[in-house]
């Protein structure tokens, strides 16, 4: 079992809405530095609203997000990502015409400073500058072992690699709060487990901060220090896997009430 | 000082080889490999260097002349480097197949009393920790690449690196160590241990010397005309004796770069990169290739595809006799040089053998059609022959001197001959090991008194003055109508069709010849998207009515095929069925060169080949199956089994 005491960052008493339809309601939990930590619950719980509240796409009508100690008031997705949030999509949301490693460059972004004219022309500081982004990347290539696909485009991969090569993108802008939104959906046995091996590595290597929404409770009880239920936009529960395996409430969620 | 220095110019051992090639073409690349998406490389003096850290660091750590050492990774320079560290210190470095399973590596291990194991990566590290108590002589695991290494504090763990660095200081303080230990090798020691792929029993360890390995690999690069400009890509298994023979001996011998892929799967864009000029490959593999080439056709463009094909024709007509210089008409001529610009040429960069100097395919029969594909467009491929006993050393083709259905005449310095009464190949080789490894029975059986080696191989001299190699001799069987029954000869052919991947003949005492087959999922699942047939997977491609009816007509044809040659007309195959798995090492039905493990597969699906022979026109089965990373589950499936059509032999046996 593995201790964490610094908060990350802590969402308190959290309510959004969209007109009528209250998609979470009085959400609080806390993300410690360096832990992994799952989001889950029944479809339509609120989990992706969720991960939209904390990189800063939907805003909360009430509540409080703080992040490194700071209290974080309405912000764009970029202020996010320059804050060190990076996601992946439920969906995958790559390049689809560009190459593997151009989709992972994209993902180095926020770190490049050349102006465009310079860049254009690939003036001497922008060369620089590439090499050393170009370095960056081909760590994430070697780490994600996708040296084979580098210059494939990625419209052509099957899923599990796409989904392989979004999280390259995710980890090039080496965030410290990294948010994997069903980083296994669609995938079969093999490409789970490759999934939750690059999950834990990166956990491991890099000491980044993980937030996963995912569906397959096995990969969720094996690679998880902690675990939040929702349901119907509230929390369920809060706790480590085991806490949550036998709480009462969250087998009633999952199962249906027994008579 | 002047001894030792005399004695390291005698150049007798692969240690001493290397040092003559730091001072003679230091600065030369001696290797590559792609790192980070860059080409890396080390000159001769660089490599000279570190394997002297390495050596010096192993010799701190314990190791000793005559001690055994295991190497278990893909094509590395640091793990090639091992091989030569050593030697240094008169170690025997002894690879083992980094795809093999834990128990088969421990096998190795075990049987070799290393002392120490040199793995790639995290991944081999925890296969060889899975069988530490297995391995009692075990005292030291180091790793090459420290990544996922960090939460590992076994005290017998060390890393390459800290290795080396314990090394160069243990030089500083014995400066005379290391030359000393490279002049007291000698050519006849122990250079290498390899491990047979084992179609029978478990493998034996082949103790090859210096001086076998240096004799050979001189000879067959003298043979070829070698020199320091070429380039080879290494990817085969370096527990493979021929990876040994082409990217470690012949390597240092001349001199010439090895380029290790980034990874086993980029090998085709490395390639691409490289553009070797000498490669070797077993026939497998350029199968693949020109399936992987039909299959991009098919689903080419119409223009493209017209392109192809009548170029292609082209190439089959003239270009065979263009590569060997024989007459042929200017028109052809023309038409040649115009296809070479548009399809041969590109087709050739896209394979990266457009330098292609020497291309060389062994230990497997090829498929004519196959094999003349690669010569009508103008690559010098090859055959040769060889044995693990003897350094792979043994039969190679001259230029100008090819058949498909041969494997050359006797490489200089080599001697064959089919034994008179069982019909077996023998030979002699500069090449010839000292022995198996702890197995004094094996080795008198498979050399006699004066040197011959036993090969196991049922073959005949051609006419032509060629080995022609049949089958094994021990599969060799008869049919209970006494007709002969070569069940590798049967099943090559069978695999000459691309949609056919392996097959499995039955027949010896039975009285008429039936097969296992597995398909190719890649090239019958694209021509199953082709003619809009859905499928989910293997086993139910497998099973399809129509997959059957592809298969049928291939074996038809096969049939007829034999039907021509009065030998064999009577091993035509009567009855078939698809098997529901692929065939796989991992299971233990294949060898890890694919080599069909006979005995396992009779056992195994005894029941199917019951039915073969029952008349029954299906078959239920269920099947173990080792997942890849090591779990097991079983398939279940319903096999039809299929009546094929038999012609009338074309002439009767004499």
């Amino acid at each position: 079992m593995r201790e964490f005491n610094e908060t990350l960052l802590s969402v308190e008493n959290i309510s959004l809405s969209f007109g009528a339809v209250k998609a979470l309601t009085n959400i609080s939990f806390e993300i410690k530095k360096g832990e992994v930590l799952a989001i889950i619950g029944p479809n339509g719980a609120g989990k992706t609203s969720m991960l939209n509240v904390i990189n800063g796409f939907y805003h909360p009508q009430e509540g409080v997000i703080t992040f490194r100690g700071e209290k974080r008031r309405q912000m764009k997705p970029y202020d996010a990502a320059r804050q060190g949030i990076a996601r992946t999509f439920q969906n995958v949301a790559l390049f689809k015409g560009m190459s593997t490693l151009d989709n992972i460059m994209t993902g180095r972004n926020l770190k490049m400073k050349s102006n465009i004219l310079s860049a254009a022309f690939y003036l001497g500081p922008a060369k620089r500058e590439e090499i050393e982004h170009r370095a960056v990347v081909e760590e994430i290539i070697d780490f994600l072992e996708i040296q084979a696909i580098r210059k494939t485009p990625v419209g052509r991969l099957p899923y599990g690699l796409q989904k392989r090569v979004e999280l390259g993108r995710a980890l090039a802008a080496e965030p410290d709060l990294l948010l994997l939104d069903e980083p296994m959906a669609g995938m079969n046995l093999e490409e789970k487990q490759d999934m939750s091996r690059f999950i834990l590595d990166v956990n491991d290597q890099f000491g980044t901060t993980i937030a996963l929404i995912e569906h397959d409770m096995g990969v969720v009880m094996d690679i998880s220090d902690r675990v939040v239920v929702l349901d119907y936009g509230r929390k369920l529960a809060d706790g480590t896997p085991d806490e949550v395996k036998n709480n009462q409430e969250v087998i009633e969620a999952y199962l249906g009430v027994g008579h | 000082m002047s001894d030792v220095q005399a004695a390291i110019e005698r150049y007798d051992t692969f240690p001493k080889i290397l040092l003559r090639n730091a001072e003679t073409m230091g600065e030369k690349t001696a290797y590559r490999e792609k790192d980070l998406g860059i080409w890396q490389s080390w000159t001769w003096a660089e490599t000279a260097d570190n394997v002297r850290a390495l050596a010096c660091g192993l010799a701190a750590m314990g190791l000793k002349r005559g001690d055994k050492i295991g190497i278990v990774g893909s094509n590395r320079p640091r793990l090639y480097w091992v091989f030569a560290a050593a030697q240094s210190l008169g170690a025997v470095p002894v690879p083992a197949y980094q795809d093999a399973v834990a128990e088969e590596v421990a096998y190795v291990l075990n049987h070799a009393d290393a002392r120490m194991v040199v793995c790639e990566d995290q991944e081999q590290v925890d296969k060889v920790l899975s069988v530490m108590e297995e391995l009692p002589a075990l005292e030291a695991i180091l790793y090459e690449d420290d990544r996922g290494m960090r939460h590992y504090d076994q005290e017998y763990l060390h890393y390459y690196d800290t290795v080396q660095e314990k090394g160069r200081a243990f030089d500083r303080d014995n400066p005379d160590f290391f030359l000393k230990e490279v002049a007291a090798g000698k050519g006849e020691d122990v250079a290498v241990m390899v491990y047979t792929s084992g179609t029978t029993g478990r493998p034996k360890g082949v103790m090859h010397s210096h001086r076998a390995l240096i004799e050979s690999a001189r000879l067959a690069a003298e043979f070829e005309g070698l020199d320091p400009s070429d380039e080879v890509l290494s990817y085969l298994p370096m527990a493979w004796i021929g990876d040994h023979f082409f990217s470690y001996a012949q390597h240092l011998i001349i001199g010439y770069t090895v380029n290790c892929p980034e990874s086993a799967d980029t090998v085709t864009a490395d390639l691409k990169d490289i553009g070797p000029t000498y490669y070797f490959a077993p026939p497998a593999v350029f199968e693949s290739i020109l399936t992987q080439i039909h299959i991009r056709m098919e689903d080419a463009g119409k223009f493209k595809r017209w392109l192809f094909d009548t170029f292609m024709k082209v190439a089959d007509r003239v270009g065979v006799d263009i590569l060997e210089g024989r007459p042929v008409p200017l028109k052809d001529r023309l038409l040649y040089a115009l296809g070479e610009i548009l399809v041969y040429g590109p087709l050739k960069n896209n394979l990266g053998m457009t330098r292609i100097r020497r291309i060389f395919t062994g230990g497997a029969a090829m498929g004519p059609d196959v094999f003349k594909f690669f010569r009508s467009i103008g690559i010098n491929l090859k055959q040769l022959y060889g044995q693990t006993e003897c350094c792979a050393y043994a039969c190679m083709q001259a230029n100008g001197d090819v058949y498909a259905d041969t494997v050359g005449p006797a490489a200089p310095g080599c001697e064959v001959l089919i034994d008179s009464e069982t019909g077996e190949v023998m030979i002699k080789s500069p090449g010839t090991f000292v022995g198996y490894y702890k197995n004094e029975k094996s080795t008198k059986e498979t050399v006699n008194d004066e040197g011959w080696i036993h090969t196991g191989d049922a073959g005949i001299i051609a006419d032509n003055g060629h080995l022609k190699i049949i089958d094994r001799a021990k599969d060799v069987g008869r049919l209970r109508d006494g007709s002969l029954f070569a069940p590798q000869y049967i099943e090559n052919k069978l695999k000459f069709f691309s949609y056919i991947r392996e097959a499995v003949a039955h027949g010896h005492d039975r009285d008429y010849v039936t097969a296992f087959i597995n398909i190719d999922i890649n090239a019958v699942g694209n021509w199953a998207e082709r003619n809009g047939i859905g499928y989910s997977g293997y086993t139910d491609l497998a099973t399809r009515k129509e997959v059957y009816d592809l298969i049928q007509e291939a074996i038809e044809s096969v049939n007829r095929d034999l039907a021509a040659d009065a030998d064999l007309a009577g091993s035509q195959i009567r009855r078939f069925l698809i098997l529901h798995k692929e065939l796989d090492a991992d299971d233990g039905e294949l060898t890890r060169t694919r080599k069909v493990r006979r005995v396992v597969i009779n056992e195994r699906y005894g029941n199917l080949i019951e039915a073969l022979y029952s008349g029954a026109d299906h078959v239920a089965v269920e099947a173990q199956v080792t997942f890849e990373d090591g779990r097991s589950g079983t398939i279940k499936a319903d096999l039809s089994i299929r009546d094929v059509k038999t012609f009338e032999p074309l002439r009767k046996a004499s």
